[in-house]
């Protein structure tokens, strides 16, 4: 028996890197994806809580994560790439500038 | 040794499950490439391959020889990671979708442990199947990619959107069935389609009632074998387009194993249509109709007896000696299948492989009939054409439910 | 040691190492295949905690989708490695030990506000059904605005990402 608490350190752990990895890389694809690592630590709490509580509540929830993710990712991703067409870089430090 | 396995029946009941499974989908899938050559080669009016063995039986063993021994180069400048990494991963995830299959009704009795005859049974177990099909884009994806140069590149672009718009195609055709079934489960999803319409019509998903899934099946079908990049949807990896698509740059093995998880693909796919829409195991004839459970004997005799009769005629002598042996290898199985102790245990398979070797069947033949699709023709099919028809089928699905299902 | 507590640690181990290899790498498709690895684990995980549906939608849309749209931009864009320059001196003496920090105090203050709880009923695999049934009815609103908002999204990367002809 795996008590819940493991399960939520580990979702803790999971989004300090998440916020590691937001903070500390240049590349904004990279940076996306730590986004995407923090709203996965987020989910494996809630299907955690869901569990312990006997509850579906939780994993509805994490159902509309993950499309809120999907929608932010195809939008998000679509900036990057007028980004990357406009600056010719992925580089987050050459983007500090409103107009270029 | 025997402690082990008394302790622990359940792991070595399903390695042992998984390590024959194994063996027979590589050896399904080699004499797969066999039978595609040969059909191909009859549409064309020529002969395909009749030189290495009788009939060119000994040609897939003669491919893997030759591709084990040639020579795996590997072109300078690959991202290197990703190119060992994609071939592994399209064959690894081609053939962790058979775990899910069930391949037959009864539950065995193995070791002393009763376990059913699929290797891994999850409530799921549809979904878990769409699920490794689409992680399955990813070897294309990377394996162009990472081959640093133009034409895997642009083959492997258009073959992974062409895979991730018909994956859409693909999970909405079966939710017809779903709406019928309330279940994802594949073994249930078989058991729900038992029985008879007025004592002769099977009562397949091909022709439930309230609503036949027909469009679903064409819809599958046409998404199944866009998704496995075969003919007519393989622009992005036949010969005369983009040199290869994007296993150009890959060697002997490397390229073996890309072959193998396309050819394991379409088995699976096979498999799935025959279990979803043409009930799996379960025999086109009613169970009161009881002289058609001599059907297999009868099929695998005349089977046994082409094959004698082959064997006496063939001009080589390994021919003589090896059809003749086929042959009673056939015999033997059409004897035991008329014994009453194996009937049932013969019946089933029977009729899965046989569906399964339709669908295959049908695959080759698309293939050697229909002309390529150009790569905008194909993406304006997918999402112009196939997605509204595979909505309207649910749609109609659902309000056939509603109004004669009260 | 039950086989779901080793089960447990080493899909753990793996979503922790593919985490901290995302940071680590230097060019993104590896970061990409290490968030895929992370993300193939929790499904395991989800399994484990007998999310049966959630785990298999995770893989078919985050896994399959969601990433393949990062590899594709990763590759549409010929995204590089990233140049090796070190960490300014406020980010390695502040910034890193107040992550660890924020950390530490997330797992102390989850595991104190759980470690009472009972792992709750016996696993049962959850009824699709009845999450399906929650969907319709308590969240049934929320659905539709979801479904406004693929629909926007869709629209605004296809507005977005438009060459200018």
């Amino acid at each position: 028996m795996v008590p819940i608490s493991y399960y939520l350190v580990l979702s803790a752990v999971l989004f300090g890197l998440g916020v590691v990895g937001f903070v500390f890389k240049r590349n904004i694809i990279t940076i996306f994806m730590s986004i995407e690592l923090m709203l996965n630590a987020v989910n494996l709490a809630f299907v955690a809580f869901s569990r312990s509580m006997d509850h579906l509540h939780g994993q509805v929830f994490v159902f509309f994560v993950i499309i809120v993710a999907a929608a932010e990712a195809a939008v998000g991703l679509a900036i990057v790439i007028l980004i990357a067409r406009n600056r010719e870089s992925l580089n987050v430090e050459r983007v500090n500038l409103l107009k270029l | 040794m025997s402690n082990f396995v008394s302790q622990n029946p359940l792991l070595v009941v399903t390695v042992v499950k998984a390590a024959v499974v194994l063996i027979a989908l590589l050896t399904a899938v080699a004499y797969l490439t066999w039978f595609e050559r040969k059909a191909v080669a009859h549409i064309q009016s020529r002969l395909g391959p009749y030189f290495v063995g009788p009939h060119g039986l000994l040609q897939p063993l003669a491919d893997g020889i030759k591709n084990i021994f040639k020579e795996d180069i590997t072109p300078a400048g690959v991202y290197r990671f990703t190119y060992f990494l994609a071939p592994f991963l399209s064959l690894g995830l081609a053939l962790t979708s058979i775990a899910l299959i069930p391949f037959g009704p009864a539950e065995v009795e193995v070791f002393g442990v009763t376990t059913n005859l699929a290797i891994a049974e999850v409530n799921v177990g549809l979904l878990i199947l769409f699920a490794i099909t689409s992680l399955s884009v990813y070897g294309v994806a990377l394996a162009g990619w990472s081959s640093n140069s133009k034409y895997p590149l642009l083959g492997a672009l258009r073959s992974s959107a062409q895979m991730v718009s018909y994956e859409l195609t693909l999970t909405l055709s079966v939710v017809g069935i779903l709406l019928m079934t309330q279940t994802f489960n594949l073994r249930e999803i078989i058991v729900h389609q038992a029985g008879h319409y007025w004592g002769f019509i099977p009562r397949w998903h091909f022709f439930a009632a309230p609503f036949p899934q027909v469009i679903g099946f064409l819809c599958f079908f046409t998404a199944a074998v866009a998704e496995t990049n075969r003919a007519p949807f393989d622009l992005a990896e036949a010969e005369t387009e983009l040199v290869a698509g994007f296993h150009t740059e890959y060697a002997s093995m490397k390229f073996a194993m890309f072959f193998i998880a396309e050819y394991a693909a379409m088995v699976t796919v096979s498999i799935l249509a025959s279990l979803l829409f043409f009930g799996g195991w379960l025999s086109p004839f009613p169970a009161e109709w009881g002289w058609t459970l001599y059907i297999p004997t009868f099929a695998l005799g005349i089977g046994a007896l082409l094959l004698f009769w082959d064997g006496a005629r063939y001009p080589t002598l390994f021919g003589k000696i090896l059809m003749p042996v086929l042959g009673l290898v056939l015999a033997g199985l059409a004897f035991a299948s008329a014994q009453p102790g194996l009937i049932h245990v013969i019946h089933g398979p029977f009729w899965f492989l046989g569906k399964v070797f339709f669908f295959l069947f049908l695959y080759v033949w698309i293939r050697g009939t229909l002309p390529r699709l150009r790569y905008d023709q194909l993406m304006n099919f997918g999402w112009k054409v196939l997605l509204p028809v595979v909505t309207l089928n649910v749609l109609l699905t659902a309000v056939a439910i509603l109004v004669f299902q009260k | 040691m039950s086989a779901e507590l080793l089960l447990f640690f080493v899909f753990a181990a793996l979503a922790v190492l593919g985490a901290v290899s995302l940071i680590v790498q230097r060019h993104p498709i590896h970061s990409a295949l290490s968030l895929i690895v992370v993300m193939v684990a929790l499904a395991a995980l989800y399994l484990l905690l007998g999310a049966e549906f959630i785990a298999a939608i995770q893989i078919i849309v985050y896994a399959g989708a969601i990433m393949v749209l990062f590899v594709f931009v990763i590759m549409v864009l010929n995204a590089g490695e990233e140049e090796r320059t070190n960490l300014s001196r406020m980010a390695r003496y502040v910034g890193v030990p107040l992550s660890i920090l924020l950390t530490a105090q997330l797992a102390w203050w989850m595991m104190r506000a759980t470690s009472g709880h009972s792992n709750g009923a016996p696993l049962h695999p959850t009824d699709t059904r009845g999450l399906a049934r929650l969907l319709f009815s308590d969240f049934v609103f929320t659905f539709e605005l979801t479904a406004i908002l693929i629909l926007v999204a869709m629209l605004g990367a296809v507005v977005l990402a438009r060459r200018e002809t």
